[in-house]
């Protein structure tokens, strides 16, 4: 694996200063905010949410990758964002143990619901292996069904984006049921132990907190790596080559459909990883998680951030999550109408994102650079 | 008679009740550069769309390969099966990737594997880089290699277009309307291009513009398409002199032979 694009793209050179930026970032992610923690600069809170952030972009990687990259509009990434997150709070809920309010073997709602012994589903979810197996497996299988069905029938374009969107409308329905035995609209929450380590707000606490955001942090560096490496292989030309002009990479012996079934399978498990590592930082999955409006809300962190771009999803998912953060105390009633008209305003006025900003802006540097010297000639 | 690479034969099309192509018979042969004309609605792209997978025919029988023993039913394939055995379409609209470049805009036609794992872990081969900058030359893109697809000219699009088939080693070259929207110049080279094409490849070009047809067919096979049907086959002066031609076609002034 290389990180330069590789040999047959002689134009497409890694800029300098974009790996300066991107090393940078990725610094102060890893390193500073932990460090603050430790020193106790800044609470678990803080911390945490910043960790959900960084999973937010995950999932924002994952929407990109389709939309920015292959062209697949998808409106329910966050569906797959929460079955990871589901996955992984089957493992904590097993082990809470016996600590929870009715102090049985079993989950608490599975008490409340009239159930003695664990149903048979729930039983491998102890094993932490297993669970993680299934972070992948259930998303990447729910995506792989969807998607062959999908791009089998050469369904395009806002098609497929209604259909993604009725495909997580229906999935958080169902999840609301109490009968499908996974929390109804409670969902989990909680969590004591994750790996022995406690989840608990006093004692070691805040240490298993820093760690997962440690882990957090890496994971999306190395999810970001790989879109890089991604990138720069023939794969990374021909996923394109699919958005700009599907036709011409069908008459040319490619199977498109392989293609973008491959695509829609890595992004479902890029956004379940995400949702897996959410799921600890934020104490709680419910089917809230998977509503329609999450999923567009990606769309939007995409767009803002830069859409086609390696860094733009991840800019732009924490910094609206930081203004979300922010508004959303300061002015609780007008988020989304402030989503909304940003959304606006950077599909009118800055179609590249927030990452374009710096090349929009150069011109007008250097024209205020020689200005004075204008003047002084004069 | 020596077998056809290309056999197509009785087949009939409609959609919703208009019979785009009626029993039609066309037989090609290999190295062959044959010129199909016919009037707007002739059905010359639902007869490219029937090859080439995009469109499956009523009825009738479309045959691929160079023996009777090396013989495909086009009609059960898509498209990619189709143009991976070596028919290769440009579209009459310059079709190209207007986001990559001129060079990986041939990268991505060029002859080899076409699966998914196979193009994660893709190298060019020096021989493939050659091939690369032979092919930049005869398209004379050479100096734009580097060059975003969608910056170039339309005559310069078009060219890309058929470097990027010939890049694919096509046996067969389905070639629409290559001269649309070409300078007079532009246009004689790539008559001059086509025919050098000829022998090593078999191709079907369908073309509007007279001048062109004219050097291009010089004494090979002219078929005169008419609602959906062949309406006569022949030498481009043969064809030009048929009165039934005369009268569907040349006649009516338009596209006049000058």
């Amino acid at each position: 694996m290389t990180m330069t694009p590789s040999s047959f793209r002689p134009a497409a050179r890694v800029a300098g200063s974009e790996l300066a930026v991107t090393a940078m970032i990725a610094l102060l992610l890893i390193g500073l905010l932990p460090l603050l923690h430790a020193t106790g600069q800044i609470s678990t809170f803080t911390l945490s949410l910043w960790g959900k952030y960084l999973c937010y972009a995950l999932l924002a990687i994952s929407v990109n990758l389709l939309w920015g990259y292959t062209g697949l509009l998808s409106l329910g990434q966050a569906l797959f964002f929460a079955l990871g997150g589901y996955m992984h709070g089957m493992y904590l809920m097993r082990m809470i143990g016996d600590l929870g309010q009715y102090h049985k073997p079993i989950p608490d709602f599975l008490v409340f619901l009239g159930w003695t012994k664990l149903p048979a589903f729930w039983e491998p979810f102890a094993s932490f292996p297993f669970a993680f197996a299934m972070v992948f497996l259930v998303p990447g299988l729910i995506a792989y069904v969807f998607g062959y069905l999908a791009f089998r029938s050469r369904i395009r374009g806002v098609y497929f984006s209604i259909l993604t969107q009725a495909l997580t409308y229906a999935a958080s329905i169902l999840f609301f049921r109490n009968n499908l035995l996974l929390g109804g609209n409670n969902g989990f929450t909680d969590f004591k132990f994750i790996l022995g380590h406690s989840l608990v707000d006093r004692g070691a606490g805040p240490a298993t907190m820093r760690g997962l955001y440690l882990v957090t942090a890496v994971t999306l560096l190395l999810v970001y790596v790989l879109c890089r490496w991604l990138n720069g292989t023939k794969f990374g030309l021909v996923q394109q080559a699919i958005r700009d002009g599907e036709n011409r990479v069908l008459f040319s012996g490619y199977a498109t459909t392989h293609y973008k079934l491959f695509v829609f399978v890595l992004a479902a498990c890029i956004a379940a990883l995400g949702g897996a590592l959410f799921v600890p930082q934020a104490g709680i999955i419910n089917p809230e998680e998977m509503k329609a409006q999450n999923s567009l809300e990606a769309v939007v962190w995409v767009a803002v951030g830069g859409r086609g771009t390696l860094v733009g999803p991840i800019l732009g998912a924490l910094c609206i999550n930081l203004l979300k953060s922010w508004a959303s105390r300061a002015y609780p009633d007008l988020w989304l109408i402030i989503l909304g008209g940003l959304f606006i305003l950077v599909v009118l006025f800055l179609p590249g994102g927030l990452v374009s900003l710096p090349a929009r802006l150069a011109p007008l540097w250097r024209k205020r650079a020689a200005d004075p010297a204008a003047v002084t000639k004069s | 008679m020596p077998h056809p690479l290309l056999a197509v034969e009785d087949v009939s099309k409609s959609y919703d009740g208009f019979k785009a192509i009626s029993n039609l018979n066309f037989y090609l042969f290999d190295g062959e550069l044959r010129t199909v004309i016919g009037p707007n609605g002739a059905g010359k792209s639902t007869f490219f769309d029937l090859i080439t997978g995009r469109a499956q025919p009523d009825k009738g029988r479309i045959e691929f390969g160079s023996s009777p023993t090396d013989s495909h039913d086009l009609t059960t394939l898509n498209e990619y099966e189709i143009n991976r055995l070596g028919i290769g379409r440009k579209f009459q609209t310059p079709s190209v990737y207007v986001e990559h470049t001129v060079w990986d805009n041939l990268v991505l036609s060029l002859k080899g594997p076409r699966g998914v794992f196979a193009s994660l872990f893709k190298r060019l081969s020096s021989t493939e880089r050659d091939r690369l900058d032979e092919l930049l030359k005869l398209i004379r893109l050479d100096a734009k290699r580097h060059w975003k697809a969608g910056l170039l000219a339309h005559g310069e699009k078009q060219w890309l277009e058929i470097g990027m088939l010939l890049a694919q080693e096509p046996k067969v070259l389905l070639v629409d309307e290559p001269a649309a929207g070409m300078t007079d110049e532009e246009t004689r080279r790539t008559g001059e291009l086509l025919i050098s094409l000829a022998g090593r490849h078999s191709l079907v070009v369908v073309e509007h513009d007279m001048t062109f047809v004219r050097q291009i067919a010089r004494d090979s096979q002219v078929t005169v398409l008419h609602q959906g049907t062949v309406l006569c086959e022949g030498k481009f002066d043969e064809v030009q002199s048929n009165p039934k031609v005369r009268e569907v076609y040349l006649g009516r002034g338009k596209h006049g032979t000058r």
